[in-house]
């Protein structure tokens, strides 16, 4: 009796031993990996910019982990929730991640600013490119959120730029009639200050028309823009407003190559529903489309050649999929210049911002990455969460994206000061001590 | 003066437009007195599954009887699933069963063809027609014409022929309708399918207006306002508040915008409605219910 007992101790300590052994195994198994958490959108409204940019991030980091073996040797891992775009469910899905979590990737504007506070507070840098708060820029107040490359107000003074150089040089804009038409939500009317400021600057009419979200209907936008007679109508839109933009524009009679879109108007998504009336249509990109670049090469052969990737093959190289390649890039760089300070392990949120902070991406690493002419220079550091502020311009010749300009610099001297001000404002509504980033 | 009739013609044809979606709601609701969420998520569906099937190399007129069968099915799906059991419900409970329909529809749609934008190109040309120095589109006139000629084909369905005047006995009266032998059932199975026909229409047009995309079943937010102000029971009805509404949101937004912000054209169809519903709540050309008390 009694030795069946200690048998049957025995075979207990035996079972929680293994059970605590696996359980070590599976945690540091875990604590190897290194985590993001993603808040896609693969249906509702908007998921043909949500499903091609989470892609495009996840096939990059599968890339790494298939043909690198990971990131000298720490395997990437991550988990994407569905949001359908909706607010709630974003905070939700940050919630729900954010334990082991060391970015949080809104893919929304909205859910970037739900965010803000809790991640700061949980020190787990969010991800925002080419889109956000623009003041987040200033990373003394804003340490852990990145507008990385490209920030709404670069985008603004970056459009002007190159209208400026389509007229001949900056003071040839003076006189000119320039009208915005922007999606009536926050990420619409982020640019309305900044475009006051450069018609004051330049000398040009600066003219806001708003469409109602979703946009599906901009008949009397479109009359208005006509009586107008604009020189340029800049197209802030998103989803089904840019389509229906371009199709308003032609019925009214608006010539389609005197429309320039915004960086999220710039999609195939944007310009194929529109048809014959998308012929012509310019918009700004930070990177162009195509799956010719080495590094798209690479996913094709690693990831879909093995049938890991997230989307269907032909998406592969679009504006929208390239855009997440990016994003998926800068990712692991980050985590490659953190692992030169904090060693080659899986590290926290807070080490990895440090990583963010330190990134240096000149034409030579672009090349070594397979990302020339697909991805510009990038430098982040402590204040500058943004880095790049350069757009291409490219033209939709009724089947596909060409590029029409060199990359086109935003004024970054004159927005800086207003960026600090509109942050500093923030500091102290929310009672922050700005850092000193010559410390950091 | 030039620039208000431009205003105001390009506002009546967009809201022939909305009306199209409107007939689909005023069908359902005619016959069974059930308000109809989902027609939103039916414009989708037809405008999906058409344009899916014709990126895959199948015929035009292939594809749209192809969809118009799956449209079919799909009314004798929800007959036999979620009406028949609610049959002497409240009006509430149908609707909340349509409102979830709505979502079930949605999905269904996006897992069978992906939630990808598609381009439709129907073949109509949207150059600017000029006449009399205003900028007509050609797309809108064809859309009014076919507007027109869906009113004409329903308005023959339901007064000479014997499964629109059984359509009709059921409009006014279920509990005689039954007693006279007509089959209830079947009644809503057909009108279902019609609403599920005047939904492809309606896709088709939105869609090659908008891209086929999930946006299409938010088309629903403007046919609302329409159903108010024209009533729930007539088609008629339908066509007049789509006017009302397309010219008036037009209108307000040009020249009321820019006083008080501008984006008003969303919400502006909704304050007319909200007025109608003061005045006249049963709309314009619906039936007033008369009630003994």
């Amino acid at each position: 009796m009694m030795l069946k007992g200690r048998t049957i101790m025995k075979r207990k300590t035996v079972l929680i031993l293994a059970l605590t052994a696996a359980l070590v195994s599976i945690t540091t198994q875990a604590a190897q990996e290194q985590h993001f958490s993603i808040a896609g959108y693969r249906i509702g409204p908007y998921a043909a910019g949500g499903s091609g940019q989470a892609s495009g991030l996840e096939d990059y980091l599968q890339l790494i982990n298939l043909r690198d073996g990971g990131v000298n040797g720490v395997k990437l891992s991550w988990t994407e929730c569905e949001t359908e775009y909706i607010v709630e469910r974003g905070v939700e899905c940050y919630e729900r991640t954010k334990k082991n979590a060391t970015t949080f990737n809104p893919f929304s504007v909205g859910i970037a600013y739900g965010v803000i506070d809790r991640a700061t507070a949980d020190k787990i840098p969010v991800i925002t490119p080419n889109h956000g708060r623009t003041d987040s820029t200033d990373g003394r107040v804003f340490p852990y959120i990145f507008p990385v490359i490209l920030n709404p107000w670069s985008e603004a003074s970056a459009i002007i730029n190159y209208l400026a150089q389509r007229a001949g040089g900056p003071d040839k804009l003076k006189g000119k009639k320039i009208v915005t038409l922007y999606h009536g939500s926050p990420y619409g009317k982020e640019t309305i200050p900044i475009f006051a400021l450069l018609a004051k600057q330049y000398g040009f009419e600066n003219i806001q028309i708003e469409v109602p979200h979703p946009g599906n209907e901009q008949q009397s936008q479109w009359l208005n823009i006509r009586r107008i007679k604009p020189d340029w109508v800049i197209l802030r839109g998103w989803g089904v407003m840019n389509p229906v933009a371009l199709k308003t524009a032609q019925k009214t009679g608006f010539p389609t190559d005197r429309i320039i879109g915004n960086v999220w108007s710039n999609s195939e998504e944007d310009a194929e529903p529109a048809g014959q009336a998308a012929k012509g249509y310019i918009s700004a990109t930070t990177h162009p489309s195509g799956s010719h670049f080495p590094v798209l090469q690479d996913i094709k052969r690693h990831v879909y050649g093995a049938n890991k990737g997230k989307i269907e093959p032909q998406r592969v190289g679009s504006i929208y999929y390239n855009m997440g390649v990016l994003d998926g890039i800068l990712h692991v760089e980050a985590v490659r210049v953190a692992q030169k300070k904090f060693g080659q392990r899986a590290l926290t949120g807070d080490e990895l911002r440090w990583g963010w902070e330190h990134i240096a991406i000149d034409d030579k690493r672009l090349d070594e990455l397979g990302a020339s002419g697909l991805l510009q220079p990038i430098k982040l550091t402590c204040d500058d969460h943004e880095g790049g502020g350069a757009v291409k311009f490219q033209q939709w010749d009724g089947k596909q994206w060409k590029v029409i300009s060199d990359w086109i610099q935003a004024d970054r001297k004159l927005l800086r000061p207003l960026i600090e001000a509109s942050a500093e404002k923030y500091a102290k509504e929310k009672n922050i001590k700005p850092r000193d980033c010559s410390k950091e | 003066m030039d620039f208000f009739l431009e205003v105001l013609t390009g506002g009546l044809l967009a809201g022939l437009m909305y009306s199209l979606v409107a007939i689909g709601f005023v069908l359902i609701y005619k016959a069974s007195g059930v308000f109809n969420f989902a027609q939103g998520s039916m414009v989708l569906f037809a405008a999906l599954t058409f344009v899916s099937l014709l990126e895959r190399g199948v015929p035009f007129w292939v594809s749209f009887a192809i969809t118009l069968l799956a449209m079919i099915v799909l009314a004798w799906a929800i007959e036999r699933i979620v009406l028949r059991p609610l049959v002497n419900r409240p009006p509430i409970t149908l609707f909340m069963a349509t409102l979830g329909l709505s979502y079930i529809i949605e999905g269904l749609a996006q897992a069978l063809w992906g939630a990808q934008v598609h381009g439709l190109d129907l073949g109509i040309s949207d150059e600017p027609l000029e006449v009399g120095g205003m900028l007509l589109s050609q797309f809108d006139l064809f859309a009014a014409a076919t507007a027109g000629a869906l009113v004409l084909v329903l308005s023959l369905l339901f007064n000479k022929t014997r499964i629109g005047i059984s359509l009709r006995a059921v409009a006014d009266d279920q509990l005689a309708a039954l007693a006279v032998g007509i089959k209830l059932q079947r009644i809503w199975m057909v009108v279902w399918a019609v609403a599920g026909f005047v939904g492809l229409v309606a896709g088709l047009l939105w869609g090659a207006r908008l891209g086929v995309q999930f946006s299409l079943s938010l088309v629903v937010l403007k046919a609302l306002p329409v159903l108010i102000i024209g009533g729930f029971t007539s088609i008629g009805g339908a066509i007049a508040g789509g006017l009302i509404i397309g010219a008036s949101e037009k209108l307000a937004e040009v020249y009321l915008g820019p006083m008080i912000g501008g984006g008003i054209e969303n919400w502006f169809p909704y304050v007319l409605a909200l007025l109608f519903l003061l005045v006249r709540p049963a709309g314009i050309f619906g039936e007033r219910a008369i009630e003994r008390v």
